[in-house]
Order: C-alpha cells, then structure tokens, then sequence
C-alpha cells in the first residue's frame, strides 16, 4: 500500500482542468515531443507545462489518449457482476465467448483472482499499464469487490494505473475512496441530462433500497451523475463521459450533454455507436431501434469537437477484454491457465520494454512533422478519408486479409488526424474467395478513398478498386500518418494536373454483430 | 411464504446477496438462493421486497407458495 503512493500524488490536490485540457489537446494532435508540432496544433504548449503528476495519468493511458493506443495495452477484470440501474442497450444474459461489447464476460473472478490475473498479464505483456474495472455491472454497485482488487493490486504492482467505469448512480457516495485508492481516472457514461429523454433509455434504477421507473428514475440518475462527475473533477480526479449514440432518442441531444459534461470539467468525451443486433436480446435489440452510420457518428463527433476533445478510438470492449485496444488476449489468461502460469514481476524489465516503446513513439511524431511539411499551400477544399490496417505501434503493418478492423484517418492541409475505426469480421482465413466477406469490408470502410495495408492478395485488390477505394501496399510496415500525409500529398498533385478528379464519396456501415475471435 | 429464485433465470449478478436485510441469499451451484427460514419478504425493513427490485430480469425473484406467508411479530 505504501508503493501505492509514489504514483498519483496528493488526493487534495486541486488541478487546473482547463490547463489539463489544453495540454490533452496538444498531447493528441502532437503526440510526445510538445511544441514541435505546430502545423497540426493551435498551441505550442508542451508536456513541460504540464504538473508532472497529470502528465503522467494521461500519456500512457490507451483509453484516454488516441495516440498512447498504439502503443500500450490495458485490462479489465470482472470483477463486479451486480448492477443498480437498467439499460435498453443492455443484456446481461447473454454471455458469449466470440461477443464484444461492454457488460459482457465470460468468467467472474474473486478479487484475489483479479489481482493473479493482472500479474500474469503485466509480466506477459509489458506494454500493459492500465487496469479498469468496467463491470460486467456496475463497479461501484460492487463497493467491496471493486476497492478490493485495486488495493490487492497497488500492493503487488505499483505502476500499473487503476481506473474504473460507472453509471454515475452511485458515485457521489465513493468519491473519497476512489481519491483514497488513487484511482486516476474514472469514465462516466451519461447518455443524457433530460430526465425526458432519459426515461426512453433507462427503465429503473435501483437507490436506497427502492426502484425507480421512467422520469423520476432519469431525475435521479441525471442528477447524481453530474454531481459525481463535479465532485471527482474538483478533486482532481480526470473524468472522461462516455455516451452511446441512439438515433431518434438522444443523437442531437448528445450535443447538449457534450456542454454539460464539458462545465463539469470532463476531459474528453467519447461518442459510441450503439450496438443492438436483436440476437443479444436487449431492448433496443428486440424493438428494432438501429445504431448510427459512420456519417451520423462522425458528424455528431465533429459538432461536439468544437467544445471539447472528442474520443475516437474507442472499441467498446469486452468487460474482461485484455491487450491493446482492437485487440482482445483474454482468452490467454482464463483463471486455469494464470493459476498454472509461473508469474514472475519484473518492474525494472517493464520500465525498459516502455522506454523502448517512448523511443519508438517519439519517432512516429517526428516523422509525421517532417512529412507535413510542404501541406501548408495544400487546396484547403479537399478533405477525405483513408482505412489502415494495422496491429498498433502506429504502423502500417498489416494485412489486409487478417485485418480485423481499420483505423480511418482525415487527410486535409491540416494533415491527418484520426477519426475513427471499423470492425470487420476476419475476411481471410488462409485464402481469397469468399466474396461476402469482402463485401462487409467494402461496406466497412466505403466512405474511404484508400485502404493503407502491409500486404493484400490480387482479387481483393481489383475487388477494392472497382469499388473505387485504392489498395496502398507501397507504405508495408511504416509509419500510418507520416505514409498517409506523403499519399496524400501525391493525390493532390494528382488532382492539379488533371491526372485524377477529385469526387466525394458515400457512407459507411458501422458493424453489429459479434467480433469473432481468430481460431 | 418467502421468496425463491428461478434458477434458469439467474444471471448469477449476486446483486441480491448483498441487499437481503436477512443475509438469507447465498450462491450455490453458479446461480443464487434465497434461505427459506431466513426470509422474511423484506417485512420489518423495508416496503418492497429487495432481492425483486434489484434483479435484472424480470420474474426471477419470485414468492414461493410453498411457505406460508410471512407474519412479522407484534
């Protein structure tokens, strides 16, 4: 419990969220060098800035920073099955190995197996730095649980930074003990701020001892949400809000959460597509009520960036997914197997793997700042898409036909930023031809004018370009936005001379159904 | 009567274990029981019952007719 203590600073310490805010702004667009990267950033401001301690909650954090995602892994545990309120867009029944997407497990764990489990996979995976506790419920309707696990691992694994993801009912009563476990960050998922709005997506919510039904029970929760969310903001405590995106029920509404949260002195606001396919039998599954497209997602995203940093990355992952975002180990790490694993913790060897992956980091945005010059006198008209496909460290490094999803840039004279990512289902299993499946692909990444892969086979290849989305192997294996920027860069020559005419393309579908895992 | 749980509909969320005034709720088998001797239908602390506000699925927690119903004492 002492180690605990080296790593978040004075819980009474009060921060400048505006500063911190500033400084996540910077850290997104310009990734870890600070004022060099001012062709992409409004400021020039830098980590040196920054109160050390708050630099360090964020930039290794894969769920808080879109390019710390790349580069470093997390886990959750499941530790805490029971929850206080109800949801439309959640089924806690259904339980499915091959299924991703929150409030979903496939075992339960004591918080002595959690703590075993975090061990063996930080020993396994030195890039893993972040812990969560996500559910399958609700953290902190599992008070005991919860707190226990984050104290076991503070004892065991001093460096590893705790966060946990709530509803917000029961917050305010565990404001202190989450400032007293040194928890860095928490997540809130506030869906609105209407009590109105609130009672189509929440059927109850249970409270001192009784439940609650329709607007009184929105009221409730609204209320003690954002109450939660000032309380942890005044002490110091980063808060990111997630919200799930319900066309027809709170899309344009979302704006109006986005301007509370942000008053509130959230960080970063993460906008999820709703996910409903009628087999997980939820509410929203069973009537029918479809999940955004990837226009209607990004364009509310781009509405509320405006007012705050927006989060993208997000994979709305399993509550016991492990590994780098887009990429789920659990199945490695099942309560047999680390029970039987020789875990060995090793800080001093964790430190090194991380200061490797610095370096690496480092020269990703260097390379990105040299190619974006020359960007500056680009035709500020021209604003388009491209898919990667990737297996992190920023690289281009994938396949196209092992590609389980793409991450999708913006290239603009601004430069490239990401926006996005789509899952597909893994469309080669050992070979080319099967169709369908490149068609989910297609329909995957259709609003893009290019698909950036390591390697890609010779039909999916003239399959893409029909499509009108050009396949780009020559960049295998090297930086994403340095590689698109350069691309780019030659498409606009293109277009001047003539060469190539310049037309938008159309949207996008945004996967459903379950991830399946690779075999 | 007291209360009992329809074990095919547990989800095992152990979210009743901890709000039974009686502690009459244990897990057993993967799924979760309510003690018969112990239940007292939530009479004498509170309006309704708890294990039944707070499951999340409906109709789990449900009275078992084969008790008779509870008489709290005067």
């Amino acid at each position: 419990m002492h180690a605990s203590t080296q790593q978040g600073g004075g819980t009474g310490h009060l921060v400048n969220i505006d500063a911190v805010m500033q400084q996540v702004a910077e850290h997104k667009g310009c990734g870890t060098t600070g004022g060099s990267g001012k062709a992409s950033c409004g400021s020039s401001a830098g980590q040196n800035d920054l109160p050390p301690e708050i630099w360090e909650k964020v930039k290794n954090h894969p769920c808080y920073s879109e390019e710390a995602h790349h580069h470093y892994a997390r886990m959750h545990v499941a530790v805490a099955p029971a929850c206080n309120i109800q949801c439309n867009y959640c089924n806690r029944k259904y339980d499915c190995a091959n299924e991703s997407r929150p409030g979903v497990v496939s075992e339960r764990l004591t918080p002595e197996q959690a703590a075993r489990k975090v061990l063996a996979v930080a020993s396994t995976i030195p890039q893993m730095t972040v812990l969560g506790i996500a559910g399958p419920g609700d953290p902190l309707a599992n008070p005991a649980k919860t707190f226990k696990t984050f104290e076991l691992i503070a004892q065991t694994a001093p460096d590893i930074k705790l966060c946990l993801s709530t509803n917000g009912l029961a917050l305010p009563d565990y404001v202190d003990e989450i400032a007293r476990y040194n928890i860095d960050h928490v997540t809130i998922t506030i869906n609105m701020v209407d009590p109105e709005i609130g009672a189509k997506i929440y059927p109850w919510v249970f409270w001192e001892h009784k439940r609650y039904t329709g607007v009184e029970a929105a009221r409730l929760l609204t209320e003690r949400q954002l109450r939660g969310l000032e309380m942890l903001t005044e002490r110091g405590i980063l808060c990111k809000v997630n919200s799930v995106m319900i066309p027809g029920v709170n899309d344009q509404h979302l704006v109006e959460v986005n301007r509370a949260v942000k008053s509130r002195g959230a960080f970063l606001h993460n906008i999820m597509p709703l996910i409903s396919a009628p087999e997980h039998g939820t509410v929203f599954g069973l009537t029918g009520q479809r999940g955004p497209t990837a226009q209607e997602l990004k364009a509310l995203q781009d509405a509320c960036e405006g007012e705050m940093n927006m989060m993208r990355h997000c994979r709305q992952c399993r509550a016991d997914a492990v590994g780098l975002l887009g990429e789920d180990r659990s199945a490695e790490f099942t309560t047999e197997k680390i029970m039987e694993m020789e875990v060995n913790y090793d800080l001093e060897g964790r430190k090194a793997y991380q200061a490797l992956v610095e370096e690496e980091r480092v020269a990703k945005v260097a390379a990105k700042v040299e190619e974006l010059a020359g960007l500056d006198g680009a035709d500020a008209d021209i604003s388009l898409l491209v898919a990667v496909a990737t297996k992190g460290s920023g690289l281009i490094n994938e396949h196209f036909g092992h590609a389980k999803e793409f991450q999708v840039y913006e290239l603009s004279a601004k430069g490239a930023k990401f926006v996005g990512h789509r899952r597909v289902d893994l469309y080669c299993q050992g070979g080319y031809g099967d169709e369908d499946s490149l068609a989910t692909v297609i329909r995957a990444i259709n609003d893009c004018h290019a698909v950036f892969v390591a390697k890609i086979g010779g039909c999916p290849k003239a399959d893409l370009t029909a499509a009108g989305i050009e396949p780009v192997e020559q960049y295998a294996h090297e930086f994403i936005e340095k590689s698109a920027i350069a691309w780019f860069k030659n498409y606009l020559a293109k277009v001047a001379s003539g060469a190539v005419t310049h037309a938008p393309r159309g949207d996008a579908a945004i996967r459903q159904g379950a991830l399946i895992v690779a075999a | 009567m007291a209360f009992k749980i329809v074990a095919s509909q547990c989800t095992s969320c152990s979210a009743c274990e901890a709000e039974c005034p009686n502690v009459a709720i244990s897990e057993k088998g993967g799924t979760f029981v309510i003690n018969p001797k112990k239940c007292t239908e939530c009479i004498g602390y509170f309006d309704v019952p708890q294990c039944v506000a707070v499951c999340p699925v409906d109709n789990t927690c449900v009275i078992d007719n084969a008790y008779p119903r509870y008489q709290a004492a005067r």
